[in-house]
């Protein structure tokens, strides 16, 4: 990879970091409501999968955890932010927010609340693709929590046997909100599960960037190629709470979450692109203010300054708006 | 008496019940390491063991489908889904497995479960964590339904659900978790049937349940201050109907409006206005009025989601509307 790409990288990672903090800060003012789940520990996996993807061409699906999954698939930020204000110029218009970020605009096609609904979702989007006749491919990401859903089970088996061009990308962070893995699962290695649906499979580090790449190219291409699904496990945590009012003390140790903060996906990166002489600290600093300055200015202003949705507009969206009168009516009685 | 937050009266009844029968288990996720989203089941897992308080996957169909099971063999299981919007994913087994088991057996084999679970909107929680859906379990033959309006009725009422052999739908509210009331300290059971007469009057009849009852609480307080005595009633039970109550109610006051949080169509208060139609249609006076969400998905926005749910206030105007003074 080209320094400029790796520094790019780097820098996209630092950017999803600062968001994710900055609709932290948001929730704290009330800017945000809802809920409100942070992905900050897990940026490589999103970052890395989706630079091997063809993004605005792929068809990307994912959980609540949604918005750096959208932004890297070409969510532009700001509507991101703004949907999370739940403003008119958000990217599901103020009516989703924080767990419903779209942009089909981009082929993101969503963001769902239900653990486990996208696998079914996905393996659609993949069979559109296939029936098409496209080289595109559909990619699901979802957490090890939502392995145990019956959409999972049911979805593996129906993939492999129409070979969809679907690559599953499990985001093993360890818990299901305060269930560890171990507690809700008897075959902890979520990458062994899909093996009784024929399924090719692998499990990686997820907190390297490089790693990251490196077997999702793999995957990615197994995919495209039309040799049916792939389902990749990656090792990850989250550093914060599931959502707002999670607390991480009742489930997990200080000790454990120091010794992932160790393996912060920012650092390994940045210490390689050091070592490497890619990047300097003084290249960092500029960075992180560049970024900082441009959440600011462009982001937060934006989502500040953009209109609520208008109440008259409470019933748009329900059922098409315009609908061809050929279709639905009216039909014309005599009384 | 002590003074306790429906979620800790709901706590007390998992605890009572817990040490009594060893055959009631507590099953659902989270609710035992870290005691349950809404701490309705805090302290149990340490207390009972993870035996008796069981986290589980997140496998709704199946893990609701393990409790009928198992309550088929004589086990009396408390199962929490943490939001109505996810009980949606055992609709099979709570509909056509619990529902039907007592029925198609002839009588013969039972299932005596409780299903514990949140319904309604919250704040700014989206499409889908808004979910209400008390009609579709109110609509389900073989099922109990329950709607517990404070720690009271949230304690005694889920358990006379642990001992009663049907499978009952205990529905909560997650506004209402925090909500306090007086409790006897004592043992004390609260009946699975009946409306209840919360509050006597003469002019108009409130009906609600779970959190619209408190809507007509404080419309009737209200009412007061201009001259109207407002009765309400708590349906607490939307399976079965106790039509009587509504009924001699209305039979008194020849007014009525009917508040509930979910849309209209097919509703608790679509069930409640045929139910006056055909039991007191000529007792009367002025055309009943329900009050009920926005017909679509509740939306994020702030503003949006306040105009999609209903409040207080629009029970009051309907109301007004209905006594004729506006
Ligand atoms: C059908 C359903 N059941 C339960 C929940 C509540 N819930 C939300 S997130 C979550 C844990 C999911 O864990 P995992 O799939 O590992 O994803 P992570 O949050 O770790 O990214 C649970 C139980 C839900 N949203 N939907």
């Amino acid at each position: 990879m080209k320094p400029a790409d790796q520094k790019r990288l780097l820098r996209e990672m630092i950017f999803y970091r600062r968001f994710e903090e900055r609709c932290f800060e948001a929730y704290m003012e009330h800017k945000i409501g809802g809920f409100l789940h942070l992905y900050v520990g897990q940026e490589a996996v999103a970052t890395g999968v989706l630079e091997m993807a063809r993004v605005k061409h792929d068809y990307i699906i994912t959980g609540y955890r949604d918005h750096i999954h959208a932004i890297k698939t070409g969510a532009p930020a700001r509507e991101v932010m703004a949907e999370l204000y739940g403003k008119e110029t958000g990217s599901s218009r103020g009516r989703g927010g924080s767990m419903h970020i779209f942009d089909p605009t981009v082929n993101f096609m969503g963001g769902y609340a239900l653990v486990g609904q996208p696998f079914p979702l996905a393996a659609g989007l993949a069979l559109a693709c296939k029936h098409k006749g496209t080289d595109q491919i559909a990619i699901c990401f979802l957490g090890e929590g939502a392995n145990n859903q019956g959409t999972f089970h049911e979805t593996m088996n129906m993939a492999s046997v129409w070979k969809l061009p679907v690559l599953f990308v499990c985001e093993n962070n360890r818990y299901a909100i305060g269930t560890r893995v171990d507690r809700s699962t008897a075959v902890v290695d979520q990458y062994k599960r899909v093996c009784g649906y024929n399924i090719p499979s692998s499990q990686h580090d997820g907190q390297d960037i490089e790693v990251v790449m490196e077997s999702a190219k793999k995957a990615v291409d197994h995919v495209r190629g039309g040799k049916g699904p792939y389902f990749i496990e990656y090792l990850t945590y989250r550093y914060r709470g599931h959502s707002m009012s999670d607390k991480t003390a009742l489930y997990r140790s200080k000790d454990e979450e120091r010794q992932w903060q160790e393996r912060d996906p920012i650092r390994i990166y940045d210490r390689k692109l050091k070592q490497a002489g890619v990047v300097t600290d003084a290249d960092i600093k500029a960075m992180e203010q560049e970024i900082d300055a441009m959440i600011e200015n462009d982001i937060v202003k934006f989502a500040e300054e953009s209109p609520a949705p208008r109440v008259e507009d409470l019933n748009k969206y329900v059922l098409d708006d315009n609908p061809d009168p050929r279709w639905i009516g009216p039909l014309q009685n005599s009384y | 008496m002590a003074e306790l937050a429906y979620w800790e009266a709901i706590r007390r009844a998992h605890d009572e019940e817990l040490a009594r029968d060893p055959n009631v288990i507590v099953m659902g996720e989270d609710v035992g390491l870290i005691g349950g989203t809404y701490k309705a089941t805090s302290g149990l897992y340490q207390k009972y063991g993870e035996k008796r308080v069981i986290d589980t996957p997140i496998s709704e169909n199946s893990f609701t489908g393990i409790g009928i099971g198992a309550s088929m063999a004589g086990m009396r299981p408390i199962i929490e889904i943490m939001s109505i919007n996810f009980a949606l994913l055992a609709l099979d087994t709570l509909i056509n497995a619990a529902a039907k088991i007592r029925y198609m057996s002839g009588g013969r084999a039972t299932c005596p479960i409780v299903m514990r679970t949140p319904g309604g909107t919250a704040h700014q929680l989206a499409a889908q964590h808004s979910a209400r859906l008390a009609r579709v379990f109110m609509s389900t033959s073989g099922l109990r339904v329950v709607t517990p309006r404070g720690p009271l009725d949230a304690c005694g009422m889920l358990k006379s659900a642990v001992r009663c052999n049907d499978p009952v739908i205990v529905i909560e509210h997650e506004r209402m978790y925090n909500l306090k009331e007086e409790i006897p300290d004592h043992e004390y059971f609260r009946p699975l049937e009946g409306a209840e007469i919360v509050r006597r009057g003469t002019d108009i009849t409130l009906i609600g349940y779970n959190l619209s009852l408190h809507m007509c609480l404080e419309t009737a307080k209200r009412l007061e201050q201009d001259g109207v005595s407002a009765e309400v009633i708590d349906l607490r039970a939307l399976k079965p109907l106790d039509r009587e109550t509504i009924r001699r109610s209305v039979e008194k006051t020849h007014r009525v409006v009917i508040a509930e949080e979910d849309e209209a169509a097919v509703g608790v208060g679509a069930e409640i206005m045929a139910t006056v139609i055909e039991e007191c249609f000529f007792a009367l006076d002025a055309q009943p009025v329900r009050i009920h969400a926005a017909d679509v998905p509740v939306p994020y926005a702030e503003n949006l989601e306040k105009v999609a749910i209903p409040n207080a206030d629009d029970v009051y105007q309907a109301a007004l509307k209905v006594m004729g003074r506006i």
